[in-house]
C-alpha cells in the first residue's frame, strides 16, 4: 500500500501541474488532463482509505499521516462536487494543489497503524469525522473562490486588466461559489459538532469538555454563522465576503492543525 | 500550366473615393464573372467586393492575359477608366495569391484584425460564382481550404477574442461582473449612438428591463418605445438606481448627474448587489469616485478605450499565430496543386508511348498477314511493354513531393517527351 500512496501523490501533483498550465494557457485539453489526473488520484485515495479501514476496522484519522490522507481526499471530492454545479475551472489549480500538499505531506510523515481501540468504533464517530472533514474542505473551496474573487475584483476596479481578468470567471460566479461553499461547509460543520457532542457523551459522559479543539471548533462555527448571518441580513457580499472566507479558512486551519501542535486536549490522541 | 492569380485593391492601397467607385454589386458581379469566364485565357474566376476591397481570384494558363482581361472588365463594368486605378491594383500569383486569400478570409488583412464579417462575405461571393459555374476544380478546392483555414485560425488563435468596440467592451465587462446578463435591469440616461448600441447589445443578451431617463420626457418615451422599455423622469433616477444593475449614461450635461453620496446611500438598500456604471458622456455624468465604493464599478469612455487598445494589441499578437498556420496551409495547397498536374502528365505520357508502339506494331504486322490470334498476342505484348515502361516514371511522378516540389519532374517529363506540343 506504500506504492498506492506514492501513486496518489503523483497523480495529485500531475493534476496540479495540468490545472496550473490551464490557468496560464487556457487550453481545454490541459483542463481535461488536470481533471482526469485528479479523478484518478481521488479514486486511488478512496481505495487507500478503504484499505486502512478494512485493516484496522476504524476510520483512518489516528495520526497526522492518516488525517492528511483523509483531508486530501475530502478536498478533491468536494472540488468535484462543486465543479459539477459551478464550473469554476481555474479553481482546479487551487484544489489539486491543496490535495497534493495534503497527500504528499502524509506520504512524508511516517504512519504507524494505531491498534484498534473500541472508542474509535462508532457510527457517531464516523459521522463526526466525515462531516467535519468534508465541511472543512468546503471552507477551503470558499477560501479559494475568495482569493480568485479578490484578484478579479482588483482587476476590474483598478481597470488594469492583466493576467487574471481574462482567465478568471465573472465576479458573480465566484461570489456565489464562495457563498454556496460556506453554506455547505457550515451545514456540515454543524452536523459534525452535533454528532461529536453525541459521541463525546457516549464516551466521556459529557457533551462538552472545554477541550481546545472543541473551543476552536466553536469559534469557527460562530465565525461562519456570523458570515452567513451578515450575508442574509445586510448583504455582506463581494469583496467583504471574500475576505471573510479567507479569514475563516485561516481559523479552520488553526483549529485543524494549530491546536494539535500548540495546545493539548483529548483530540490530541487522534492526530499526534 | 494553370496558376492561381489574384488581383484587386483594398483599404491599404486605394483611397475610399476609388474603392466606392469600384465596389461591385451582386448583379454587376454576376455579369463580370460571366464576361471574364468567356475569355480564353481564364479557366476559373471568383470575385468579391466589400466596402474595404475588390478582389478577383482566377485560375488561368496565361497570367498576363488573365490580369489584363480582369482589369479591363472591371473598368468597363464600373465605367471607371483604367488609368485612374491601374497603379492602385496589386497582383499576386501562385503561392502569394493563395496566401493572400487565406489572410483576407481569416481577417488578418482586415482594417480591424479579427472582424468576423469578411468570411461570410467571401462565402457569399463564392456561392455566387458557383451559381454562375465560373468556379472549377482548382478554385473550389482553394475556397474550401480557405473557409477551413479561416475557421481554424478563429478557433486556434485569439484573433476574434475580446471586444474592439466601445459598446462590446462595455458588454464584456458587464459579463465579467454579472456572469449572466439575463434578467438584469438597465437604466439608460440620455441618448446617443454608442449608448443606444450598447443597449441593443444588452437586449440581445436578454436583459430583463430597460428604463430610459431623459431631460425631455417626450424624447425618453420615444427612445424607450424603440427598446420596448419604459421612460422615467429625470428626477426619478436615484429611485431607479435602487433596482437596476447596469447604468449607461450619455447626456450633454456639463455637471455630474449621479453623485457618490447618492450611490453610497442606495447600496445598503440594494443589499450590496453589484452596480455597473458605463459613462459614455464627455464631460462625465457619473462621479468617478463611485468606483471607490464596494460593489460599484464605474467605467468612463477613456477606460473603455484603454481596454480596446489592450484587446487590439492582443489580437495583433494572435495574428502572428494565424500567419504561421497559413504558412503551413499554403504549402499543403501547393502540394495538392502540383499533384493535380501529375495525373494528366501520366495519362499524356501513356498516350504518347501507346501511339508510338501502336504505330510501329501496325507497320510491322501489315506486311506479315498474321491470323487474328497472333494479332492479339501483339496487342498483349504492346500493353505489357507500355506498363513496364510506365512503371518507374509513374512511381517517380506520383511520389509525395516532400523533398520540395514535384513540378520539376513533371516539367522535365513533359519536355523529354514533348507533351506540350
Amino acid at each position: 500500500m506504500d506504492n498506492l500512496i506514492t501513486v496518489t501523490s503523483l497523480l495529485y501533483v500531475l493534476s496540479s501541474v495540468g490545472y496550473i498550465l490551464f490557468l496560464f494557457f487556457q487550453k481545454e485539453y490541459l483542463h481535461r488532463i488536470g481533471q482526469i489526473f485528479l479523478a484518478t488520484g481521488f479514486l486511488c485515495n478512496s481505495i487507500l482509505i478503504g484499505y486502512y479501514y478494512a485493516k484496522t476496522g476504524q476510520i483512518p484519522v489516528g495520526n497526522l499521516h492518516e488525517t492528511l490522507l483523509v483531508a486530501g481526499w475530502a478536498v478533491a471530492g468536494v472540488f468535484f462536487a462543486f465543479q459539477y454545479k459551478f464550473r469554476v475551472k481555474v479553481l482546479g489549480g487551487y484544489a489539486a494543489l491543496l490535495a497534493a500538499v495534503c497527500v504528499v505531506a502524509s506520504f512524508l510523515i511516517p504512519g504507524r497503524i494505531v491498534e484498534t481501540r473500541t472508542i474509535f468504533n462508532s457510527f457517531w464517530l464516523i459521522a463526526h469525522v466525515v462531516s467535519i472533514f468534508v465541511g472543512h474542505a468546503a471552507f477551503a473551496m470558499a477560501c479559494g473562490a475568495g482569493l480568485l474573487y479578490i484578484a478579479q475584483e482588483n482587476a476590474i476596479k483598478t481597470k488594469k486588466h492583466g493576467f487574471f481578468y481574462k482567465r478568471l470567471p465573472s465576479l458573480d460566479l465566484l461570489d456565489s461559489t464562495g457563498y454556496a461553499s460556506i453554506a455547505t461547509g457550515f451545514t456540515l460543520l454543524t452536523i459534525g459538532l452535533i454528532t461529536g457532542f453525541i459521541y463525546a457523551k457516549s464516551v466521556w459522559g459529557r457533551f462538552w469538555s472545554w477541550d481546545p479543539k472543541e473551543v476552536w471548533s466553536g469559534i469557527t462555527w460562530l465565525l461562519y454563522a456570523a458570515i452567513l448571518h451578515g450575508r442574509l441580513t445586510v448583504g455582506w457580499r463581494g469583496k467583504k465576503a471574500a475576505a471573510m472566507a479567507i479569514i475563516g479558512f485561516a481559523v479552520v486551519l488553526f483549529t485543524f492543525f494549530g491546536v494539535n501542535f500548540f495546545l493539548k486536549g483529548h483530540h490530541g490522541i487522534f492526530t499526534r | 500550366m494553370v496558376e492561381i492569380i489574384l488581383l484587386g485593391l483594398n483599404h491599404k492601397t486605394a483611397p475610399v473615393e476609388i474603392r466606392e467607385r469600384l465596389a461591385v454589386s451582386k448583379e454587376e458581379a454576376a455579369a463580370m464573372l460571366d464576361a471574364i469566364k468567356e475569355s480564353a485565357s481564364v479557366n476559373e474566376v471568383v470575385l468579391f467586393s466589400t466596402c474595404n476591397r475588390v478582389e478577383i481570384l482566377m485560375a488561368a494558363g496565361d497570367k498576363a492575359a488573365a490580369v489584363e482581361t480582369a482589369k479591363r472588365h472591371l473598368s468597363e463594368i464600373k465605367k471607371v477608366p483604367l488609368s485612374q486605378f491601374r497603379d492602385l491594383i496589386y497582383v499576386h500569383e501562385g503561392d502569394e495569391a493563395v496566401r493572400h486569400i487565406f489572410r483576407v478570409a481569416s481577417s488578418l488583412d482586415s482594417m480591424m484584425v479579427g472582424e468576423p464579417q469578411i468570411l461570410g462575405q467571401i462565402k457569399e461571393a463564392y456561392f455566387n460564382a458557383t451559381k454562375r459555374k465560373t468556379s472549377g476544380v482548382i478554385l473550389n478546392r482553394l475556397l474550401h481550404r480557405t473557409f477551413f483555414t479561416a475557421k481554424r485560425i478563429r478557433t486556434e488563435t485569439g484573433i476574434g477574442d475580446h471586444a474592439v468596440s466601445i459598446s462590446y467592451a462595455a458588454i464584456e465587462l458587464a459579463r465579467k461582473i454579472f456572469g449572466q446578463l439575463e434578467g438584469k435591469k438597465v437604466l439608460l440616461i440620455g441618448a446617443g449612438e454608442m449608448a443606444e448600441l450598447a443597449v441593443e447589445h444588452l437586449l440581445k443578451n436578454r436583459v430583463k428591463e430597460i428604463f430610459v431617463a431623459n431631460r425631455t420626457f417626450k424624447n425618453g418615451v420615444e427612445l424607450a418605445g424603440r427598446f420596448g422599455g419604459s421612460a422615467i423622469r429625470f428626477e426619478e433616477i436615484p429611485g431607479f438606481i435602487l433596482q437596476v444593475d447596469i447604468i449607461i449614461s450619455s447626456t450633454g450635461s456639463p455637471d455630474i448627474i449621479v453623485t457618490k453620496d447618492q450611490v453610497k446611500h442606495i447600496m445598503p438598500g440594494r443589499r450590496n448587489r453589484p452596480l455597473f456604471f458605463i459613462d459614455i458622456a464627455v464631460p462625465r455624468d457619473i462621479d468617478p469616485a463611485i468606483n471607490k465604493l464596494n460593489n460599484a464599478y464605474v467605467y468612463d469612455i477613456d477606460d473603455l478605450n484603454g481596454i480596446i487598445d489592450e484587446n487590439l494589441e492582443d489580437r495583433n499578437k494572435e495574428a502572428i499565430k494565424g500567419e504561421r498556420i497559413i504558412d503551413g496551409v499554403v504549402i499543403s495547397f501547393r502540394q495538392w496543386l502540383d499533384g493535380l498536374e501529375v495525373v494528366p502528365t501520366i495519362i499524356e505520357l501513356r498516350k504518347k508511348i501507346d501511339s508510338i508502339v501502336t504505330a510501329e506494331i501496325q507497320r510491322t504486322i501489315q506486311s506479315m498477314n498474321l491470323p487474328e490470334s497472333d494479332r492479339e498476342a501483339f496487342d498483349r505484348m504492346k500493353n505489357a511493354l507500355i506498363n513496364k515502361i510506365m512503371h518507374h516514371p509513374t512511381l517517380l511522378l506520383k511520389r509525395d513531393g516532400c523533398h520540395g516540389s514535384n513540378s520539376a519532374y513533371i516539367d522535365i517529363t513533359r519536355k523529354l517527351f514533348n507533351l506540350d506540343e
